[in-house]
């Protein structure tokens, strides 16, 4: 938000400007005001390992993270083409594998990657459309510059959190809405809807489309039924579901009902226990029978974890030069590939400076932090590294850049990243903007909900 | 409509009201408990009540004896106990939340709401929580869940399961209340000979017919005519007549191929209690009646999950 000098950047003058002229308790009035509404509104996650049924809030900052046009535009074409890469290098790996025969990856990297499904191969999805939901996780380098830190193309959420956070805004301070010109984000419902539909089996003229969750405890179900409801379309759990003569049907007051497009909001492992793990009830048993038939659609495909796990990362700004024969609007963050030996050495070299992250980790679970870690733990993770190298990638500590935020004493600078949504479908759509999230704790680099972090809303405005 | 949505609607309504009704009763003998009259009525009164609402084991549980105080207590604020008004409240729910994405966020919000309140009332509850003031408040909660639904949902399926649930629940509870004072409802009793008038106060307050009573027969309390107000009149929103009238009515909305039998046994019920008359009941035996009821009732909700809750994977 502050240049070196502590003046405020050119787009935040005008907020810079409101927010000295509030008194402090009207500040803390609206948080606290806040945190009711979001209670009763009932938007809580739910915390594995805790009491069942314990819900919990993510906290919500009341001060927004504010990007210009100019950066945004440039953001979103970076965004379109990384995701249009992706989409084209799942297409190709369970197809021709042309991007493997070219070495341009290598074979064995992908071919005996455990989110590698062979039950995939030869099989055609509409559009070739594989990632219709992708999260892309972007920070600020030391130089200011977007990178990509993370790919998600398997279940990526938190985009209910981007719209409540605007229409909390709204509501605690309108008069901010009126001074500024903020790009609207409310119309995602509808656009994902229509990107859904647009994806349905071929001959389907208009198709139902259902959300699938894991039901009431998982973590995200507020946000599978929030968008369910905003698009007005059933929110199924598996026992809702069938399959009969390689056709998806739900159970309804009147009867079997044809279901033609499943948003699906759990894993590949659990959505067909016929075909994946045998103890799942949260799937629907022959679901890739009529899959592979062409009779259903699922979005996000099945497979798509080949493509966002860490060890495939480093390689996506080749793909999108080995796709769409076009350089990488945004870049990677550096990565060290700790299976090849000088990446190896030289990151056991340097392990207090670096962050390394367990290649099939997620949610900010293994992985360490050398600058905030203890000698006992760095030690350890040497030991891991040098027994298990392949199960390793690492990347510089990036100075995430800071944006200010409530702490205990008052307004402080906290690290953030931005997830933007990229739905594909006809066509790429971006609404603008996407889920700003906030390390809460003092030098944090973390910022998962289930690891205390927060969210605040993201502001793109118009010139 | 999804199967299981249309279950969680049917239960979130029926827990509702179940509170409702609890708290109807716990209200009615928190009033008594206040007047300067015979301890072993209101104890017996209460000792009834809980027979008939199959209460009296876990209470004896927890309990030795029936002490007025105890009683309301475990009745409303018990957590561990499913069926006190507090687990009912977070059983409504519960099946909301399951469901929230086919309730309008208002609906959403009052059930979630009535629920945090009711836990954070029950969490930090001191010896002094009012009993009284509790149970008007889950009254007015369940006001407002009726007024939120009827004023806020779109007359579709999901509408008319929930309101289904509504009635096929206070059919029950009516009925239950009933056999609970059964015994003052013998036929031909006159107003003199029935042994304490505080009974008759609980039971038509249990019932919001207190005054209803009054407006319609603008006379002293006989029990032949409590007995018709409750169980025959059309017009009175708690009598097992409107309930099932109103059972039939939702059911009809929402029939499938396979529901026609549970419409005829509903229908038939309706044009039993419409036809019949008070001398009839009486001449089988009251408590008769009420048990054949209370039978019919469960029938009921047995046919509805398997025509539309739990329906066979490929119909």
């Amino acid at each position: 938000m502050r240049l070196d000098d502590g003046a405020s950047r050119a787009h935040y003058q005008r907020y810079a400007r409101w927010l000295e002229g509030q008194p402090a308790d009207r500040l803390a009035q609206k948080r606290a005001e806040a945190d009711a509404l979001f209670h009763r509104v009932g938007i809580t996650f739910a915390v594995y390992g805790q009491e069942e049924g314990a819900e919990r809030l993510i906290p919500f900052d009341i001060v927004p993270r504010v990007l210009p046009l100019s950066e945004w535009t440039q953001l979103e074409s970076g965004l379109k083409q990384r995701v249009r890469a992706l989409n084209a290098f799942i297409h190709d790996i369970y197809h021709d594998q042309q991007i493997l025969k070219a070495g341009v990856i290598p074979a064995e990297q992908v071919l005996c990657n455990s989110q590698y499904r062979p039950e995939m191969q030869g099989v055609d999805v509409p559009g070739d459309i594989y990632a219709h939901i992708a999260g892309i996780d972007i920070v600020r380098d030391d130089a200011g510059e977007f990178r990509v830190l993370e790919d998600n193309l398997r279940v990526p959420s938190g985009v209910s959190y981007m719209l409540e956070n605007r229409k909390m805004m709204m509501r605690l301070f309108p008069e901010l809405f009126s001074g500024h010109r903020v790009a609207p984000v409310d119309h995602y419902p509808d656009v994902l809807l229509d990107n859904l539909r647009s994806v349905a089996p071929i001959g389907v003229a208009d198709p139902t489309v259902v959300l699938l969750t894991a039901g009431a405890h998982n973590s995200a179900y507020f946000e599978h039924a929030f968008l369910a409801q905003q698009m007005g379309i059933e929110l199924v759990e598996g026992q809702d579901l069938f399959v009969h003569d390689e056709a998806v049907f739900m159970r309804t007051t009147q009867g079997p009902q044809r279901v033609d497009v499943i948003y699906r909001r759990i894993d590949d492992d659990f959505l067909d226990p016929l075909v994946f793990r045998p103890d799942s009830m949260l799937g629907v048993p022959g679901l890739l029978t009529a899959y592979r038939a062409g009779h259903i659609t699922i979005a996000n495909a099945i497979g798509t974890g080949v493509a966002d796990d860490k060890s495939i990362y480093p390689f996506v700004p080749e793909m999108i030069r080995f796709y769409l024969g076009q350089s990488p609007i945004i870049g990677n963050v550096h990565t060290w590939i700790l299976r090849r030996k000088e990446d190896k050495d030289y990151v056991l070299a340097h392990l207090p400076e670096l962050v390394v992250k367990e290649v099939h980790g997620a949610g900010g679970y293994g992985m360490l932090i050398g600058p905030a870690a203890t000698k006992a733990e760095i030690d350890d993770f040497r030991r891991q590294i040098i027994a298990a190298p392949d199960r390793y990638i690492a990347q510089p500590t990036l100075a995430l850049s800071t944006c200010p935020t409530f702490a205990d004493l008052g307004l402080a600078p906290r690290h953030i990243d931005l997830r933007p949504f990229v739905l594909s479908g006809r066509d790429v759509t971006i609404v603008p903007g996407g889920l700003t999230r906030v390390a809460l704790r003092d030098g944090s680099l973390i910022v998962n909900s289930s690891q205390g972090g927060g969210t605040k809303d993201t502001w793109v405005l118009e010139n | 409509m999804l199967s299981r949505t249309a279950d969680h609607l049917y239960w979130m309504s029926r827990y509702i009201e179940r509170a409702e009704s609890l708290a109807r009763l716990v209200d009615a003998h928190y009033r008594m408990s206040l007047l300067p009259h015979s301890v072993e009525t209101l104890a017996k009164s209460l000792r009834s009540t809980m027979t008939a609402l199959h209460m009296s084991e876990a209470y004896k549980e927890r309990h030795e004896t029936i002490e007025p105080r105890a009683v309301f207590e475990f009745v409303s604020l018990n957590r561990d106990y499913s069926g006190s008004i507090v687990s009912c409240l977070r059983s409504a729910r519960e099946n909301a939340r399951a469901v929230r994405g086919s309730l309008t966020s208002e609906l959403w919000e009052t059930l979630n709401s009535t629920w945090l309140d009711a836990r954070s009332l029950t969490a930090r509850r001191s010896p002094s929580t009012d009993i009284g003031q509790f149970v008007e408040w889950v009254k007015e909660r369940s006001h407002l869940t009726r007024g939120v639904t009827i004023g806020t949902m779109m007359r579709d399926e999901a509408f008319h399961f929930s309101r289904m649930g509504t009635f096929l629940e206070r059919a029950d509870s009516t009925a239950r209340i009933l056999t609970a004072h059964q015994s003052d409802l013998v036929p031909g009793a006159k107003a003199e000979e029935v042994p304490d008038p505080f009974e008759w106060s609980v039971l038509l307050r249990a019932l919001s017919a207190f005054e209803i009573y009054r407006r319609v027969y603008r006379d002293v309390v006989t029990p032949f005519k409590v007995a018709q107000l409750l169980i025959l009149r059309d017009d009175m929103p708690r009598s097992l007549l409107r309930c099932c009238k109103e059972v039939y009515q939702n059911l009809k909305s929402v029939a499938n191929q396979q529901s026609s039998e549970t419409e005829r046994r509903a229908g038939e019920m309706h044009a039993m209690l419409h036809f019949t008359r008070m001398e009839e009941i009486t001449a089988g035996g009251l408590p008769q009646f009420l048990e054949q009821f209370l039978a019919r009732v469960r029938d009921l909700g047995e046919r509805i999950a398997t025509d539309f809750l739990l329906p066979p994977a490929e119909a």
